[in-house]
């Protein structure tokens, strides 16, 4: 397995008390699975994904990535992480922007213009390099965002909210795109959503969670096959794991 | 021509109450000197030679003008007459105390974002040094200088620095700052160093608050040279001149060298902010 937590507990002190974020949270997640984590606002969906990132500490409990501590599997460059805004610097070019981590990590001068060239190609901005960030619409520069966490050989994708500030039609190309791009690079996605659609079309695992504290309240294995077109959204199948992960949600909420 | 009609009018208002303003404090001393020889002078004439004194009380702005023209095209560049002589003087000065100023600036604002002690200690120390008026401490550090054998530009260059450092301080430090959680997390993945981190997002991230400071920076460092050169009896600089003029009750000559100082002035500002323009244009922070 890729990620494994156990009853993973993060508590942040605030001045009205402590604030549960996260509560015995148990995950796995297995080489080459798509896992979304869909909850309200509140429910520590970010912070957990935070916490795999290494960007957070937990106060309780054990998380493992590739068999290491988050720490550790951050210095390894195990991951790469998208972002809910593209952050793409102005200062500089598309390329640019995606060589920086490659610069970063210290990569010899060739094979950064090789791989910014390859992982242009990858999500469709191949004549778009030079541009500046201005330049491109929005989709187009979430897309060379996530390009540039794909720009040096991480295993991992953590994603965190990538197309929520997007309009429906370009998310829905982008889904598309990304399930097409996960099938060919073989990577390990960590998803994090609060569309039930987006949710169910991309994930092979779906992990509903809960609020205050925040909290897994259901894992979902998606039975539907690797390989979706757009329209397997109309098939009675997916309408089912739909509304499973929408009656979750509302069991979740109950406890308020 | 929308930006050129509202700076004209405003200029014209500034010459009509400056030509009043002249004709009021340079009256008395004509009806003084009318009284003296027992002679009546009429408007028409009083006019006139309010405007017309060799050191009048306020000097009317063609007198000014004429001042400054002589000072600029009537003389040699290399005599001490010169204004352009005098204002190369000051400007070799303020530009090294700019550089000064703005490399320490620069610096200290990197410690401070970096080290948590020099943040909790710099800035009190850089605020108070603000407080303490230039006038009082100029004459010293050029006196204790001189005595050490220092002289010439890099006293009044120490000067000029001491007051355009700040500027760069208070601006690098909020522009060091400007990135916000979301960039900074994203180098935290990369497990980016904080040279990386200072050089590849702190640093292109503060360039506009960079060219803000500097535009004040430099407006200090010329006041800083200024102020400078007023004590110890310097003969060479816009500031010099400034304090001949008065010595010697020559009103011309201290405002033709007060002119000459705020043109100094707003070219090298008008200068930051073209180069401001540029850069910011090509970092693609305007558009």
């Amino acid at each position: 397995m890729v990620i494994e937590a156990r009853h993973l507990n993060l508590t942040f002190p605030t001045d009205d008390g402590p604030v549960h974020a996260l509560k015995d949270v148990d995950l796995i997640v297995e080489a080459g699975d798509f896992v979304s984590f869909i909850g309200p606002s509140g429910c520590g969906k970010t912070t957990l994904l935070r916490c795999i990132a290494a960007l957070e500490t937990p106060t309780g409990g054990s998380l493992t990535v590739r068999g290491m501590t988050a720490d550790a599997a951050r210095q390894a460059r195990s991951y790469g992480y998208v972002f809910q805004a593209a952050g793409l610097y102005p200062w500089r070019t598309i390329a640019g922007n995606i060589r920086l981590p490659l610069e970063i990590m210290g990569y010899p001068k060739a094979e950064q213009a090789e791989r910014v060239q390859a992982v242009l190609d990858l999500v469709e901005l191949g004549q778009f390099g030079r541009k500046f960030p201005w330049q491109l619409s929005g989709g187009m520069q979430q897309r060379a965002s996530i390009a540039r966490a794909l720009a040096f050989d991480a295993g991992i994708l953590l994603m965190d909210e990538p197309f929520g500030a997007l309009d429906e039609i370009v998310r829905d190309r982008l889904n598309e795109e990304l399930l097409r791009l996960w099938q060919r690079t073989g990577k390990t996605i960590v998803f994090v959503t609060h569309s039930i659609p987006e949710a169910v079309y991309l994930s092979t695992k779906i992990v509903v969670m809960s609020p205050r504290p925040g909290r897994i309240a259901k894992v979902i294995e998606s039975p539907l096959p690797r390989v979706r077109p757009l329209d397997i959204r109309d098939t009675p199948e997916f309408i089912r794991i739909a509304h499973e992960v929408r009656e979750s949600l509302h069991e979740g909420g109950r406890h308020d | 021509m929308n930006r050129v009609l509202p700076v004209l009018t405003v200029l014209f208002a500034i010459l009509v109450i400056w030509y009043g303003a002249a004709v009021i404090l340079n009256r008395a001393w004509v009806l003084d000197q009318a009284a003296r020889s027992g002679t009546e002078v009429g408007f028409g004439q009083m006019l006139h030679e309010t405007m017309t004194q060799e050191r009048p009380v306020l000097p009317a702005p063609h007198q000014v003008a004429k001042g400054l023209w002589d000072g600029i095209v009537g003389q040699k560049i290399t005599s001490k007459r010169s204004l352009v002589w005098h204002a190369g003087v000051t400007l070799s000065a303020t530009l090294a105390g700019f550089a000064l100023g703005t490399a320490a600036g620069l610096l200290l604002a990197i410690g401070i974002v970096h080290n948590r002690a020099m943040d909790m200690s710099v800035m009190p120390w850089a605020i108070a040094s603000q407080t303490i008026p230039i006038l009082a401490i100029a004459p010293m550090v050029i006196v204790v200088l001189a005595s050490l054998g220092i002289k010439g530009l890099l006293p009044k260059a120490l000067i000029a620095a001491y007051l355009s450092f700040f500027p760069v301080l208070v601006g690098m430090v909020k522009g060091l700052r400007a990135p916000d959680g979301m960039q900074l997390d994203l180098l935290r993945t990369y497990s980016a160093s904080q040279g990386q981190t200072l050089r590849m997002l702190r640093l292109p991230s503060s360039v506009p608050y960079l060219f803000a400071s500097l535009k004040v920076g430099i407006a200090a460092a010329l006041v800083g040279t200024i102020v400078a050169e007023l004590p110890a009896g310097a003969t060479a600089g816009l500031g010099a001149r400034l304090l001949s003029g008065s010595y010697y009750g020559q009103t011309i000559q201290i405002w033709a060298a007060l002119l000459a100082a705020a043109i100094l002035a707003a070219v090298l500002v008008m200068l930051i902010g073209a180069a401001e323009r540029a850069t910011l244009k090509r970092m693609g922070f305007v558009r």
